[in-house]
């Protein structure tokens, strides 16, 4: 018997799991996808937010800033890019400044430090590629950027070097409570534990739904995006918001960590919660509205599009907390933006309460850092020359748009939840995430995948085991 | 560091031949890099003939078009490295290169050709709504994928792009038991060879919906199939034309980007048309000492052309290492592609180092049968040439003779522009 089961390999679910793995105790995650960070987690704008946005009072606020405070610490410990890049909130009419000046005095209220106003000529000198059209802006110096899937793949990669088992293709089907113990029925059979933690993403209300009566209801709102080139990444520095309008609420354009240009999301409510599906109106509307932030749209350098989906609980705020009438059932429900930037938060919130409840004793051999993959473009030249003595496939490039190596590659299939297929792949190392999306490198990839996991190349999926990607043998 | 007079970036056909020229030239000192394990770039995964009608004078395979051009280089001991990738290539030429045998090392060169070919555009540059299931291939890693690893990506098959890429591969695909159901082209007319569409549509009665989209991708893990729509004179689909084909492939033959990336980081000026360098007659880019040919200059439709594109190149380059230097203080006239002309390399020509006549390439912005190609010298009419069919797919090029030049040195802009009938 598990001491905590938790369900959900994305932020939440594995920011707990690192958190309650400091713990003494007996911890697993169920996942019902094949990977880590398949969910809800691998798709939004990869922003540790401010906090100046949330409604003050709420749990969304406290966590946000919270999460914030405590990123520098995480991804040091965790060895993943971050950058406090700075945001900035553009305001288009002189008549709007005061709906600046109250989303600063919200920030203060929920203890954003760094918050100032600047003018149209500071606003320049900042971001000369913004429009004219922008009079004002609300900057927040300790925004930053982030990496979606590493920091999703840290946190469950040093939950599982800390003794957390992971259980993919393990979708949850119901629970039963006995007296000591829930039963969680999964199609991979039964796993019984004295906690469970609900960090289910989109599908967290149908699984609170299961034990509680106190009913909750997510709506999946989808957000569509599109990925530049990095010949454009340094578009803008900062994080560049819109003040919502009359017209609706605005897109975000960002540089990634990784050097490229960002630009999404949109919002729309949608019913189906894997309507991962980009549409033709929703393209649209983000290269409609990214003119009022860009002088020009770099069409040409689009690399690939996407959507990803945020899970919107009607009651509005995060839900972090022991169900009421179901006693060792824990949700992390309606983990919506700013989840990512407040998961480091939501875990702790999440392992403090499960700890006191279980009466959880501090291990002595927790292993704080990770010391992650070895990335060869985060490397110095003198660091990456002293790898390839040791082993020259650090020196053989697979991918040429992102120059990932094949030792790259192969570290990232044996790594701690390595990972076995195209996209998870291109999570970890990048392989095939560059402006010919994998049009050069993918034979290659697969034919590394082949080779070291020892399967056939038509085995070798994209994603999930439904995903072929070659269907046979040309005739002999 | 090692030393090289020449070190040319690419091994493909545009490498090659610049190399091979360069020697013919009289420079000995020559290293080709190259990033495959192969000599002769993508060439080696066309195996389709068709090759080398202009510089051979008879039909090659695309294998068998590289092996000539890699059996050249040998026999005349140009140096090559394989599976290495240049990092970078500063202002002083010194050119970082990286593989598995020696690791990160540098190479000091007095000139640098680049002959980097160029790569496919993806769904993502295309806007293609929908989920992202496998199944989406660009036609090249199909290509690559059936011709040099043997395997075959899918049954029932989907072409968008009527380029050459996308009609040979559609025939390709048809030959090993695929159903092609259509090829699928934006535009009222094809980007490809009349010749392909010929032999590798009509001849596999395989459909070309022109004026046509694909609307959107169906299917969340694999695919199962597109959605096409009619096109409007913006290219934009008609709605209520929505048609849905199953499919469980789609190969995009949607565009090649020249891969400039070396060439930008070191300051090489583009021209936002070809997206490859901008290059004076001598094929010299405004970097001194670093030229460019090929399909990293502009995409090609033949080899032959690139080929003889990158003779030029080689020749070029030299020329440079001989004199050492290059003076370009001369007067510039400055080409300038006027109307139905999209695009013109080289860039303009400089009088200093004008040597021999000029080949000017170019392609016509629209399908134009019977009409003419102006070139005027400021406003002297000094070629009226007779096209009876002009297409954007159909690269064209126009000699310029050296001597007519030299006698108009005052001229500052010399205009080519398409007569329609």
């Amino acid at each position: 018997m598990y001491d905590v089961l938790i369900i959900g390999g994305g932020f939440s679910g594995s920011a707990i799991a690192r958190e309650l793995s400091k713990y003494n105790a007996k911890i697993a995650v169920l996942e019902k996808t094949e990977d880590i960070c398949e969910g809800t987690s691998k798709a939004n704008t990869a922003l540790a937010h401010g906090g100046f946005d949330a409604k003050p009072g709420t749990l969304k606020a406290k966590l946000n800033v919270q999460g914030n405070k405590m990123m520098d610490k995480l991804t040091k410990d965790l060895n993943i890019p971050f950058e406090r890049n700075g945001a900035l909130v553009l305001c288009f009419d002189e008549k709007d400044i005061p709906k600046l000046e109250e989303l600063k005095e919200r920030g203060e209220k929920n203890g954003v430090p760094g918050l100032s106003i600047i003018n149209q000529e500071e606003l320049r000198k900042l971001e000369p590629n913004i429009t004219d059209d922008a009079v004002a802006a609300l900057l927040c110096e300790s925004a930053g950027i982030i990496c979606t899937f590493t920091l999703n793949f840290a946190l469950a990669e040093n939950a599982y070097e800390n003794g957390v088992e992971f259980f993919f293709n393990t979708a949850v089907e119901g629970f039963t409570k006995k007296e000591d113990r829930w039963i969680v029925h999964t199609n991979n059979g039964d796993y019984e534990a004295k906690a469970v933690v609900n960090a289910a993403g989109v599908y967290a209300d149908e699984l609170h739904n299961m034990v509680s009566s106190k009913k909750h209801s997510i709506t999946p709102r989808r957000g569509q995006y599109f990925l530049m080139d990095k010949q454009v990444g340094d578009t803008v520095k900062r994080t560049v918001f819109q003040l919502p309008t009359k017209f609706g609420k605005g897109i975000v354009v960002t540089p990634t960590v990784d050097g490229n240009l960002l630009i999404g999301p949109t919002a729309e409510d949608i019913e189906d919660k894997e309507g991962v599906d980009t549409t033709k109106e929703g393209l649209d509307e983000i290269m409609e509205k990214s003119k009022m932030t860009l002088k020009s749209f770099p069409y040409g350098s689009v690399i690939t599009s996407f959507s990803g989906l945020r899970a919107h609980d009607e009651e509005d705020d995060f839900v972090v907390e022991e169900v009421e009438d179901a006693e060792y059932f824990f949700d992390a429900l309606g983990i919506e933006s700013p989840g990512l930037t407040s998961s480091p938060a939501i875990g702790l919130m999440m392992a403090n309460l499960i700890r006191d409840k279980l009466n959880l004793q501090e291990k002595d051999n927790f292993k704080e850092t990770r010391e992650g993959l070895p990335l060869t473009n985060r490397m110095t030249p003198e660091e990456h020359k002293a790898l390839i003595e040791k082993d020259s496939s650090f020196s053989k490039i697979i991918c040429r748009c992102e120059m990932i190596t094949e030792g790259e590659i192969v570290a990232a299939i044996h790594s701690p939840l390595g990972g076995k297929t195209l996209d998870g792949l291109k999570r970890r190392v990048r392989a095939g995430a560059g402006r010919c999306q994998g049009g050069f490198c993918s034979p290659k990839v697969i034919e590394i995948i082949s080779r070291e996991l020892n399967i056939p190349q038509e085995e070798v999926m994209k994603n999930n085991s439904n995903s072929k990607i070659i269907l046979g043998r040309t005739k002999e | 560091m090692k030393e090289y007079d020449i070190v040319v970036i690419g091994g493909g056909p545009a490498g090659l031949a610049a190399a091979y020229s360069a020697k013919e030239n009289g420079i000995d000192n020559i290293l080709i890099i190259e990033r495959d394990n192969i000599l002769g770039g993508i060439l080696n995964q066309c195996i389709h003939n068709g090759f080398g009608l202009h510089v051979f004078k008879e039909e090659l395979t695309g294998p068998e078009y590289a092996e000539r051009y890699a059996n050249l280089v040998e026999e005349k001991n140009i140096e090559y490295i394989l599976n290495s990738m240049v990092l970078s290539v500063d202002e002083n030429k010194v050119v970082t290169v990286m593989n598995e045998e020696d690791g990160i090392f540098e190479i000091q060169a007095k000139a640098v050709i680049l002959a980097m070919g160029c790569r496919e555009r993806s769904r993502g540059a295309i806007n293609i709504p929908g989920y992202r299931p496998s199944g989406v291939f660009s036609a090249g890693m199909v290509q690559r994928l059936m011709n040099m690893e043997g395997y075959i990506p899918g049954k029932e098959v989907v072409i968008f792009g009527s380029g050459d890429i996308g009609l040979i591969m559609a025939r390709r695909m048809a030959l090993e038991g695929a159903k092609v159901k259509a090829v699928v082209e934006r535009k009222p007319y094809s980007s490809g060879l009349q010749r392909n569409i010929v032999q590798c549509l009509d001849d596999y009665d395989i459909p070309l919906l022109y004026q046509h989209t694909v609307s959107k991708v169906v299917g969340k893990d694999r695919m199962e199939g597109v959605v096409l729509s009619k096109v409007d004179d913006k290219k934009q689909a008609i709605p209520g034309t929505e048609e849905f084909v199953s499919c469980d492939t789609l190969l995009l033959s949607v565009g090649l980007i020249p891969e400039n990336e070396i060439s930008r980081d070191l300051g090489v000026k583009m021209n936002r048309k070809t997206s490859g360098p901008i290059v004076g007659e001598n094929l010299m880019t405004n970097v001194e000492g670093v030229f460019a040919c090929g399909n990293v200059l502009h995409v090609h439709d033949l080899v032959d052309h690139v080929t003889m594109e990158s003779n030029i190149a080689g020749k070029k380059a030299a020329e440079y290492i001989k004199m050492n230097k290059v003076d370009t203080s001369g007067k510039k006239i400055q080409l300038i592609p006027d109307k139905g002309v999209s695009y013109l390399v080289p860039d303009h020509i400089n009088l200093s180092t004008l040597s021999d006549d000029v080949t000017v390439r170019f392609r016509v912005t629209d399908v134009y049968e019977g009409a003419y190609v102006d070139v005027n010298f400021d406003d002297e009419l000094a070629i009226h040439r007779k096209k009876p069919f002009l297409a954007p797919g159909e690269m064209q090029e126009i000699k310029l003779k050296k001597d007519y030049i030299l006698e108009h040195q005052n001229t500052d802009n010399i205009t080519f522009k398409v007569e329609a009938k």
